[in-house]
């Protein structure tokens, strides 16, 4: 595989080129650095909201039109709104990129964000959000943010609040648009059969002459650190019980986050970078809570941000076991975590693991597109590079050292999912 | 997909062993990693309802112990070197799927051909195991997409029939399993005979072909019993709908629909595209332009084919506010009607053959999409040729077809509909 090169057009649009031969494929994604973070109370969904009416068309390239053509041409396009970025991607055809390249560099100046469609899309992101409440998890994921981040923007979901949702204007979308989206605010990557300096000629003639906008003011309020243990508990009719505990994490570019991958690793069972992990059977918590048998299940999730975020670990309290019971299980994994006795074998058990991860996740051109793009947000795209290397490098004192540094009570937020009763379902034909 | 082409006669090797498991493997020295996937003939379909749930519960027992390995071995062996084994059952197979590193395929054939032919389903770990189940079933059970899915097909499926039933079992049924029917299951119904397997990787195909003899060609089980005949599917003359209230719940689903082709019908493939039309192409099709992008009802509305072993469900599915259930029920019921009166435009058929065809890129881009490609050519007897052929296949169809398919399977007035919300 070859090297990425890295670009900056004189407008300030970052350009990553990677190309790979393998499969007659191109990814194309835009990244742009706003995501649900930089939204204040009012606004809170604004991101997310904006990214759907980037599917509604342009005066080019109308409404309708585009779902269509995608599809013809044999690709797959879509877009995803997260804490820190809003980014929107096609992999087609390697002869049918050009499409893409048009589409994106269109769609970056000139949404319409016609007021029908706003009001139209108002309901279908408010059925997205009831769909989202249907799930226990996602009552407790809300809660859990919003107590983890009393200042931070981290502190609501990346949907929004309902009240938002129903309140929020035309003008309030469009304004994020204007604000945020522009080539200086932007990453775009491509990888896959192409010839980098022919693509990079093409990606110059369509985004060069995209004016560059004054810097966005974003909206950016660091979280003080935390004081103490904070617990939420959420009740609502169920048949399961749940508990997750968060510990504030490191941003990303902090080495620390890899010593915090390896310790997840460890306890949880390894993660890949989105390429679909592997069985945890053999981890820590599975064999202290799921063969003990008081969890069904357990998961750790360690997300690369660039702002401290969380470490979640995520229980499924079994039937006939008590959220409390799990806590205290989980708890003594912790401390015989943070007393320092993890070891070589472990650690070394973790990397082979990582390699395995790191090369299933990046099969696809659209997931290495996606990690160059998103590494380059956080930190740089190197991150994403030298990803199974920063983690090789990782010493058995940093692990120790950043478990007595993470894994503290004092900055963790604990919550528990309580189902009521009285949730039996009715039948009935007609 | 690999740098010579799409998968064809001369780049597949297939081999089948004297025990009857038939080997597909392709080279694919693109990634580092492989991957195993297939199945074998054990399902739901050869349990009885009083022991719904057997066959998926035996399934995801083999993997708690075998005469070689007990369960941290097991685990150990595949986790130590970061590589998976996932076995599960649907209604008329049981699948498994692995990956690794290339270079860890030797042991990933040991470790599955192990759980495969040797599991002991030691008591501790089967109750520990049924609990799991347990916990997820009532998890389930409160989750209105599975419930409105699981009322549509109970009513569109009779009692008698193995479709009426979920392979996971439910809260009564799987108490009931004794370890003893598992063992039963797994003697009577695992073994080589029609079993599939494929290897798609950074691997040679002689010697894979190696190893999977080395591990499996000594299987035999004569046994296996042939698959049961599937009793008929009564006609539904009038639209039924069961409702399931849960109490709490913000958002409805809706799943309706009627028996659709299976893989083997001559028209399935005329199928496929008249139900692209009809909610899947662009945002989703038809029923997305109308449920979501018109009326702003639902972030999701689109339609499936099953398309298995037999007549499984052509369904359309929603998830709506509950005050809007009926409104989305009679759109898509609008959409239905249209599906099957008229034909679809020139436009239409030209856009849809052009995505089937030019979609095959992506599909086939990693080891894992070409592995369940060759599966599905070996299980349905698509023939090694599939993939070269497929283009003319397509193009082949015209607005007729699409017509006629829509029409035999779909009936806007005589639909079976199942929702579930607050």
């Amino acid at each position: 595989m070859s090297k990425v090169t890295r670009h900056v057009l004189d407008n300030g649009l970052v350009v990553l080129l990677k190309e790979v031969h393998n499969a007659p494929l191109i990814s194309w994604w835009v990244l742009y650095r706003v995501g649900s973070r930089n939204e204040h109370t009012g606004i809170t969904g604004v991101s997310h909201w904006v990214e759907h009416m980037l599917f509604k068309g342009t005066e080019q390239f109308p409404a309708g039109y585009l779902d269509k053509a995608i599809d013809r041409e044999g690709g797959a396009w879509n877009a995803q709104t997260f804490i820190d970025y809003t980014a929107y991607y096609e992999t087609l055809p390697a002869d049918r990129i050009d499409l893409a390249l048009r589409l994106e560099a269109d769609r970056m100046m000139n949404a319409q964000f016609d007021i029908e469609e706003v009001e139209s899309e108002r309901t279908v992101i408010i059925s997205e959000r009831q769909g989202a409440e249907n799930s226990p998890l996602f009552w407790l994921g809300e809660e859990m943010q919003a107590a983890a981040f009393r200042v931070h923007g981290y502190h609501h979901e990346i949907i929004g609040d309902m009240v938002d949702l129903h309140t929020m204007t035309r003008d309030d979308l469009y304004n994020h648009y204007r604000a945020h989206y522009a080539p200086n605010n932007a990453i775009a990557v491509a990888v896959g059969d192409f010839n980098s300096d022919e693509m990079l000629a093409r990606i110059t003639e369509l985004y060069g002459a995209i004016p560059a906008a004054p810097p966005p003011k974003l909206f950016v309020r660091p979280e003080p650190g935390q004081i103490g243990e904070r617990r939420v508990r959420v009740e609502r009719p169920g048949k399961t019980a749940f508990l997750d505990v968060s510990y504030k994490a490191p941003a990303a570019s902090d080495p620390d986050w890899f010593s915090l991958a390896i310790i997840n690793s460890i306890l949880c069972g390894p993660s890949g970078l989105g390429g679909g992990g592997i069985d945890n059977k053999t981890s820590r918590l599975y064999k202290a809570l799921v063969e003990t048998e008081l969890a069904a299940s357990v998961d750790g999730s360690l997300t690369p941000t660039i702002d401290p975020y969380l470490y979640a670990i995520s229980v499924t309290v079994r039937d006939g076991h008590t959220t409390e019971e799990v806590e205290a299980a989980l708890d003594e994994q912790i401390d015989r975590l943070v007393a320092g006795d993890i070891t070589e074998q472990e650690l070394n058990r973790a990397k082979k693991q990582a390699r395995a991860l790191f090369a299933y996740s990046t099969e696809r051109v659209t997931m290495q597109a996606f990690w160059l793009a998103f590494a380059e947000s956080f930190d740089s795209y190197n991150w994403f590079e030298n990803y199974v290397a920063s983690l090789e490098a990782v010493t058995l004192e940093d692990v120790r050292a950043a478990a007595a540094k993470y894994l503290r009570r004092q900055t963790r937020t604990v919550g528990y999912f309580v189902p009521l009763d009285g949730a039996d379902a009715e039948e009935d034909e007609e | 997909m690999a740098a010579n082409g799409l998968p064809s006669p001369d780049t597949i090797t297939r081999v089948v062993l004297d025990n009857g498991i038939t080997a597909l493997v392709y080279e694919n020295f693109a990634a580092q990693s492989v991957v195993i996937s297939g199945s074998l003939r054990a399902g739901s379909l050869y349990e009885t309802p009083e022991r719904n749930g057997l066959a998926a519960l035996t399934a995801s027992a083999l993997m708690r112990g075998t005469e070689n390995r007990d369960f941290n071995a097991i685990h150990a062996e595949l986790e130590d070197i970061g590589a998976d084994i996932g076995v599960s059952s649907n209604i008329h197979r049981t699948g498994f799927f692995g990956k690794a590193l290339a270079e860890d395929l030797p042991t990933l054939v040991d470790v599955l051909a192990d759980v495969l032919r040797r599991p002991t389903f030691p008591t501790a770990h089967i109750e520990r195991l049924r609990g799991e189940v347990l916990t997820g079933l009532q998890y389930r059970s409160q989750d209105t997409r599975y419930r409105a899915n699981r009322a549509f097909r109970a009513a569109l499926y009779p009692d008698n029939h193995p479709y009426h039933y979920g392979t996971s079992g439910t809260v009564e049924t799987v108490p009931q399993i004794a370890v003893s029917d598992m063992i039963a299951f797994h003697q009577q119904h695992y073994g080589p005979q029609d079993m599939i397997i494929v290897v798609v990787g950074a691997v040679k195909a002689a010697a894979v072909i190696d190893t999977l003899k080395q591990y499996l060609a000594d299987w035999q089980n004569p046994s296996q019993p042939q698959p049961p005949a599937l009793p008929e599917v009564p006609r539904v003359t009038e639209s039924r709908r069961a409702k399931v209230a849960l109490p709490g719940k913000t958002q409805s689903d809706i799943v309706l629909g009627l028996p659709g082709p299976s893989r083997f019908s001559e028209d399935y493939q005329a199928a496929v595209l008249a139900n692209s039309v009809l909610g899947q192409f662009g945002m989703m099709g038809r029923i997305g332009a109308s449920v979501r992008e018109e009326l702003g009802l639902a972030y999701y509305a689109y339609s499936q084919i099953d398309g298995g072993m037999g007549p499984g469900p052509w369904s359309v599915v929603a998830g709506v506010n509950p005050a809007n259930v009926d409104l989305a029920i009679e759109r898509i019921g609008d959409e239905l009607r249209r599906l099957t009166n008229e034909p679809v435009s020139d436009q239409d058929l030209a856009d849809n053959q052009a995505y089937y065809v030019g979609n095959l890129p992506l599909q086939l881009e990693s080891n894992e999409g070409i592995a369940s490609t060759l599966t599905s050519i070996e299980l349905y007897n698509l023939g090694l040729d599939y993939l070269v052929t497929y283009r003319d296949r397509i193009y082949r169809l015209t607005k007729d077809d699409l017509q006629r398919a829509a029409r035999r399977y779909l009936n806007p007035d005589a639909l079976v509909i199942g929702t579930a919300g607050p």
